[in-house]
């Protein structure tokens, strides 16, 4: 008979244990609005795969990885394998062929378990396979774009410089004819995946100045990928720089479909809108991890969850991440349709992951001295955080981006 | 190596039950519901490894409505190369394997595979059933299952230790925890899933024999009494006493 007995309502259940997922990872997905009745089987499906793929794989080692400040690399078979890189890219080059509501709860779900995890799926899809996709040859669409997909290669995206970040348009990074190859000079900084990825997208400007793509591989004479150590955020991520002391790099890895920063900045639209959706995904575990814990502390003889001042955290984060749900679904609507414009993009780049920062710190106190620990992911996905509203566009430049676009005034300069 | 794969739709582990229409009918509103998880990490990830090295092909069946389609399209994904649908709501158990027992008859399937029970009713009944009316051997609760030509090989874990025995195919059995691990379905098997036939069927029109009249929680939890170690004869006293353990 259906009874609560009968069920095992919790995961840690003989039944549960059976299977090699979630020894202690708990998460439950938050849908405060019935969010689920707008997404299709197939969504449904590909979230709940890599959700299950993040308890089974990522839970359980993430935390010691961050703070070995390593990068867990025998995950890049299992993302390769589940189709975690490029599953918005088509199926004949290796891809998954999925709409851009997919790889946004792809992205949520990977952001979900760590931000470091999501940025090496991040660059591979969006940085990396998808300029190859948009403006590579034929025969380096098939000679690359298959092993990306899989893992089997692993690719970086190369456009920040020392001296040039968020304005990338000062780019000093160039290469010159020398017949049938060219040879490329500079240095790109804060490059995710740098230091052991097998080819480098890299943006440099061409002999008549303007910004153009090539690809680098690892073993190129000149070309080197030394780490940066000593981070506080994406600890479980590698980070590098890329240094080209006279690399000659064959013509046929010159990206031929673009010239001028639209092409990187159209790459970046793709990560950005990936990393909309997957800053939900962290907020949500710091949100589902506090309201867990606030059910269950005890303080003044009750759980503190039924403070006022606690309920007014909990219940704003879900709010919050309710909006930015109804946000990422709305801009992958008009992402499907080819709709979205690169300030839509912005607007939601910026809010959510201010929204989660803010979610990740608020909640980080709910846990009071708990909250510190590693015991617990909040700490990780805050400091993770600080990186991801950086990256891709600072949360100010963003910012500048909606102003300009609806005041028609350019505030940058 | 043509194999069937009985799988139903659950509620998710973590559901809060509860029950209207008098206690008689399962609150649905707001319930996750997932495929069976014996009938999916064990006896559908079982049968795709054998077919993958033997060859043929796997059908999973499900007795239920439109909108059991997530969880077939998810055995899809998982492997299965097509599906039936019975287009019925699944009354009781003898309803349900009648509706096997016709779907089987009318492929010429060499196993018959099926999870050890669901997670909702715990039955363990269907197996047992079915292999009833198709006048095949049962075998329960296997924990491993090997197939050479047409005999196959079966572990079941028994009281103390296990049991290995075999038998000649067709034949039906449940299957348990050991007989695989679980697969996460990647993006490639769940775009192909789209494209594998979902065949969707009419009932054989009988009347389930039997129907619920009530279901009952058990009672809510007492508040747990805490002893203090030393105080042995006031344990000894509430076991005794109010628990009645001993
Ligand atoms: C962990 C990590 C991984 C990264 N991975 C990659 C990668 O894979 N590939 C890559 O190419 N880059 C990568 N980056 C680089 C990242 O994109 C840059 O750090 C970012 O664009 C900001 O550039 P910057 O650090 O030079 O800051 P700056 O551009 O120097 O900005 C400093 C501050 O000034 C503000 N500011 C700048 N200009 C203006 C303006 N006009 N008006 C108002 N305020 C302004 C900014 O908002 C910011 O607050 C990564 C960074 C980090 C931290």
């Amino acid at each position: 008979m259906l009874s609560k007995n009968s069920l095992p309502l919790h995961p840690q259940s003989t039944l549960q244990a059976g299977h090699k997922a979630a020894k202690s990872d708990l998460f439950q997905g938050v849908d405060y609005y019935q969010i689920d009745e707008l997404l299709s089987t197939e969504h449904k499906l590909v979230r709940d795969a890599t959700r299950d793929f993040v308890k089974r794989e990522v839970s359980p080692i993430i935390e010691d990885y961050a703070q070995r400040a390593a990068f867990p690399r025998q995950l890049i078979k299992g993302l390769g394998e589940i189709g975690a890189f490029g599953p918005q890219i088509p199926s004949e080059y290796g891809g998954g062929g999925l709409d851009q509501i997919a790889y946004g709860l792809i992205m949520q779900e990977l952001e979900r378990g760590d931000s470091g995890i999501r940025s090496t799926a991040s660059v591979q899809g969006s940085l990396v396979m998808y300029p190859i996709y948009a403006f590579g040859s034929e025969a380096q669409k098939h000679r690359f774009l298959p092993k990306l997909a899989t893992g089997e290669w692993m690719g970086c995206f190369g456009l920040t410089e020392p001296d040039h970040g968020s304005n990338p348009a000062g780019m000093t990074t160039h290469f010159t004819d020398a017949g049938d190859h060219v040879l490329l000079n500079g240095a790109k900084m804060w490059i995710s995946n740098a230091p052991f990825a097998d080819i480098a997208v890299v943006w440099a400007k061409n002999p008549e100045g303007k910004i153009q793509g090539v690809i680098v591989e690892r073993g190129m004479e000149g070309f080197q990928t030394p780490e940066t150590h000593g981070k506080w955020s994406l600890r479980a991520s590698a980070t590098g720089e890329l240094v080209f002391d006279n690399v000659r790099v064959p013509k046929e890895n010159i990206l031929p479909g673009v010239t001028g920063l639209r092409g990187p900045l159209s790459c970046l639209s793709s990560a950005r809108y990936g990393i909309a959706w997957g800053a939900i995904g962290a907020a949500m575990d710091c949100y589902d991890t506090a309201l867990r814990y606030a059910q269950e502390r005890q303080q003044f003889g009750r759980p503190i969850a039924g403070f006022q001042l606690q309920q007014k955290k909990l219940a704003e984060f879900v709010t919050e991440i309710t909006k930015a749900q109804l946000l990422a679904w709305r801009l992958g609507v008009l992402k499907n349709e080819d709709r979205a414009t690169p300030a839509q993009i912005s607007m939601a780049k910026r809010n959510n992951v201010d929204m989660a920062l803010h979610i990740a710190r608020e909640s980080r106190q709910i846990l009071g001295g708990m909250g510190i620990t590693g015991e617990y992911p909040i700490m990780r996905h805050m400091m993770n955080l600080e990186s991801v509203i950086t990256y891709e566009g600072t949360h100010d430049i963003h910012l500048l981006i909606t102003g300009m676009d609806i005041t028609g005034l350019n505030a940058f300069q | 190596m043509n194999i069937l794969v009985c799988i139903s739709k659950v509620p998710d582990t973590t559901t809060k039950i509860s029950f209207t229409d008098n206690n008689s009918k399962f609150n649905e509103a707001g319930v996750q519901f997932i495929l069976n998880p014996y009938d999916e990490w064990y006896a559908l990830v079982r049968a795709v490894e054998i077919r993958e090295s033997l060859g043929g092909e796997v059908t999973v069946l499900n007795v239920g409505r439109a909108d059991n389609e997530q969880i077939i399209r998810k055995a899809l994904a998982i492997g299965a190369d097509k599906a039936i649908r019975v287009d019925a709501d699944p009354a009781d158990a003898f309803y349900v394997a009648r509706q096997i027992a016709e779907q089987a008859r009318a492929g010429s399937y060499e196993m018959i595979l099926l999870g050890k029970e669901t997670i909702d009713y715990n039955g363990s009944i269907l197996g047992g059933m079915v292999a009833e009316l198709l006048d095949l051997p049962y075998i329960s609760l296997a924990s491993h299952l090997d197939v050479e030509g047409q005999t196959a090989t079966l572990t079941r874990d028994i009281e103390g230790g296990k049991e290995v025995l075999q038998v000649t195919m067709p034949f039906v059995a449940s299957a348990q925890k050991g007989m695989a691990e679980a697969r996460i379905p990647n993006m490639r098997g769940i775009m192909m899933s789209k494209s594998k036939p979902l065949n969707v069927v009419p009932p054989v029109d009988i009347a389930p024999p039997t129907r619920i009249e009530a279901y009952q929680l058990p009672p809510e939890k007492g508040q747990v009494k805490l002893i203090a170690p030393d105080n042995m004869e006031e344990l000894v006293r509430l076991l005794h006493e109010e628990a009645k353990a001993i």
